[in-house]
């Protein structure tokens, strides 16, 4: 299986890339949990620009849940070194639930932005970040150290360039297991998980509709108008 | 008093949204699973609330309204949230904390279940009380939308979960319950101010949205030609309803994400859905199954779609549309003279 960065990843890493290029002394930092596979993912990140990299990698890292997967990612983060700003992405792909970027935060013990749209400013001490909720947009002014979640409007990621890519291939990558890590094996992957699947099932079917085809069609449109009509705008 | 259930109010603007009347529907048929359980609803706001909006939540379900002021709780400010939260949560102990799945739900439910070390189950489809243990049963589609997963969180409390606004329905019927209200203001000393809210511009709010909308008229790629979109809209404006979309057509932006139902989009429940061209895909299908009514026109006679709904017109989406219209229009036009 072809390990891939999550699209919103993409952009999380852009924008760490982008306040590096602008605010220098700046150094970006990739961090991921995953099977060995993300290995690829990580050298991708390399390819962009990152300047270091680290995967946490264990067997018994499996079976996380987004509690588990937080809890030792914030620890890998603390142990690695000190961040003034933590990026994620708003949620993984599709279907996924954005969990793990607010949960780290607060296992950092640092503030959360969510659903951020726009980098306003970075400043010594502080980043102006725009976020976007159902009934406007706020923007607020966060102090360092924080954690912001990353929507897609933020950036189009670059590509990776050749050079990069080449010097990407020889990186080395920062490996933690548990051990590396001094984690209780009780506090990770399925054993740190407070929640358990118990059951799996196929989505069930409900209805019984009434289908009209062919000569039939003009009884079905007159149907459907007739329920349709209780809905007709009343003009006042 | 203790095992109670406590659901998080969604507030826009210091009015109570919908969402939470839908998540108090739901706990008070969790609390009658739970023996000696109470409802409370938990409400953050600068100011007191109004008397109608607390006995909206009185009679859709809630026991005690709990308020919670602070100045800060205007928008939505992640640090002082939380910590309230968090207090609030260690004197209620509640047995299972419920909130909606929005922008604001998303983020601090995480936030609380890590500052709880529990579990939670985002955008819960289903939710009920496991019999034997007592623990919350949390249903939501998983693997893409492919399976359904239910899960539980054995050993940890509060069991806390998300749920996307129109999953659930309000009671329909007022409750009677004690009626407590409490109210706590919180300073802000020992709160860290680390974050400042610097400005706010409140979004154009006129357009018809999907999630509110009696009728949804969506489209899918079927409609196969970017012109076809007026039908669409014409229709839905004739029955004051919202245009929906399935993915296909928000990727190659047609239309705008807002109008998108399904797993990755919205979760829709109106009077009545409309699906044109709409294959029927389980990702799909997951954002729209719970409306009242369902009309879809396809003109493959096989589509998936057509198991889902309850009038199935076989035929081009274009010609069938543009007859409803017409016949809409003419009985509007009756209705109008007479
Ligand atoms: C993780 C994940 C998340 C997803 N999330 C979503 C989501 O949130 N929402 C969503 O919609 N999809 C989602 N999808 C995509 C989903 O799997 C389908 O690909 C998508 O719903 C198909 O859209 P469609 O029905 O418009 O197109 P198609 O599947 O291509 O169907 C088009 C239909 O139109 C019919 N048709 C063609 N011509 C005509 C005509 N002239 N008149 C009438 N009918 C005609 C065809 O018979 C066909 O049934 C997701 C997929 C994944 C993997
Ligand atoms: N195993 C992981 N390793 C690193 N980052 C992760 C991991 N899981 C989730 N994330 C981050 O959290 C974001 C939200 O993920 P999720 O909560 O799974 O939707 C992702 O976009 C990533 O930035």
């Amino acid at each position: 299986l072809k390990s891939i960065i999550n699209p919103l990843d993409l952009n999380a890493l852009e924008t760490a890339l982008r306040i590096k290029e602008t605010n220098g002394d700046t150094a970006v930092y990739a961090i991921t949990m995953g099977p060995p596979a993300s290995e690829e993912a990580l050298r991708e990140a390399r390819a962009m620009g990152v300047d270091d990299t680290y995967l946490l990698c264990d067997s018994k890292f499996a079976g996380a849940d987004t509690y588990a997967t937080s809890r030792t990612l914030a620890k890998a983060l603390k142990s690695v070194g000190i961040f003034d700003l933590v990026l994620t992405g708003e949620k993984a792909i599709d279907g996924e639930t954005g969990q793990v970027g607010p949960e780290v935060g607060v296992f950092m013990n640092v503030p959360v932005a969510s659903y951020v749209t726009r980098i306003v400013d970075v400043k010594n001490g502080y980043i102006d970040i725009e976020r976007e909720s159902e009934i406007g947009r706020e923007t607020w002014r966060i102090r360092f150290p924080c954690l912001l979640t990353i929507t897609k409007e933020v950036n189009e990621p670059r590509l990776p360039t050749l050079s990069g890519k080449k010097k990407a291939r020889r990186a080395k990558i920062n490996q933690y297991n548990c051990e590396k890590l001094k984690s209780n094996p009780n506090e990770v992957g399925l054993k740190g998980s407070p929640t358990r699947v118990v059951r799996i099932g196929t989505p069930k079917v409900s209805r019984e509709a009434r289908i009209f085809d062919g000569p039939e069609l003009k009884t079905g449109i007159k149907e459907v108008v007739k329920v349709l009509t209780n809905y007709l705008e009343v003009q006042h | 008093m203790k095992s109670n259930i406590m659901v998080l109010a969604e507030l826009r603007e210091n009015e109570v949204h919908s969402s939470t009347l839908e998540l108090l529907g739901k706990s008070r048929e969790l609390s009658r699973k739970l023996e000696n359980s109470s409802v409370t609803v938990v409400a953050l706001t600068t100011e007191e609330l109004k008397e109608t909006a607390i006995n909206l939540l009185h009679k859709s379900g809630a026991d005690k309204v709990l308020i919670a002021t602070n100045e800060n709780f205007k928008r939505f400010n992640f640090t002082y949230y939380l910590r309230v939260l968090e207090k609030i949560s260690n004197n209620e102990k509640p047995r299972i904390i419920l909130a909606s799945a929005t922008t604001t739900g998303r983020t601090i439910m995480p936030a609380l279940a890590a500052a709880l070390h529990t579990g939670l189950t985002a955008d819960c489809t289903g939710l009920d009380i496991d019999d034997e243990s007592g623990t919350l049963l949390q249903t939501r589609p998983a693997i893409g939308g492919n399976v359904i997963a239910t899960i539980k969180t054995p050993n940890h409390f509060p069991q806390m979960a998300t749920v996307r606004p129109k999953t659930f329905s309000p009671l329909t019927y007022n409750y009677e319950g004690f009626e407590k209200l409490e109210v706590i203001s919180f300073t802000n000393d020992s709160i860290e101010d680390n974050m400042e809210l610097l400005s706010f511009n409140s979004t154009d709010s006129s357009r018809k949205n999907v999630q509110d909308a009696q009728v949804v008229v969506s489209a899918g790629k079927g409609i196969s030609n970017i012109n076809n979109l007026e039908l669409i809209s014409e229709l839905a404006s004739l029955l004051n309803g919202a245009v929906g979309a399935s993915r296909p057509l928000v990727d190659q932006k047609w239309l705008d994400y807002e109008s998108q139902v399904g797993l990755s989009g919205h979760t829709v429940k109106p009077d009545v859905y409309i699906a044109a061209g709409i294959s029927g895909a389980v990702q799909h299908i997951a954002g729209m199954q719970t409306s009242d009514f369902v009309i879809s026109i396809n003109k493959d006679k096989n589509a998936a779609i057509f198991e889902y709904s309850d009038i199935g017109l076989v035929g081009d989406a274009t010609q069938i549309l543009e007859e409803i219209i017409e016949e809409l229009k003419n009985s509007k036009g009756e209705r109008k003279n007479a």
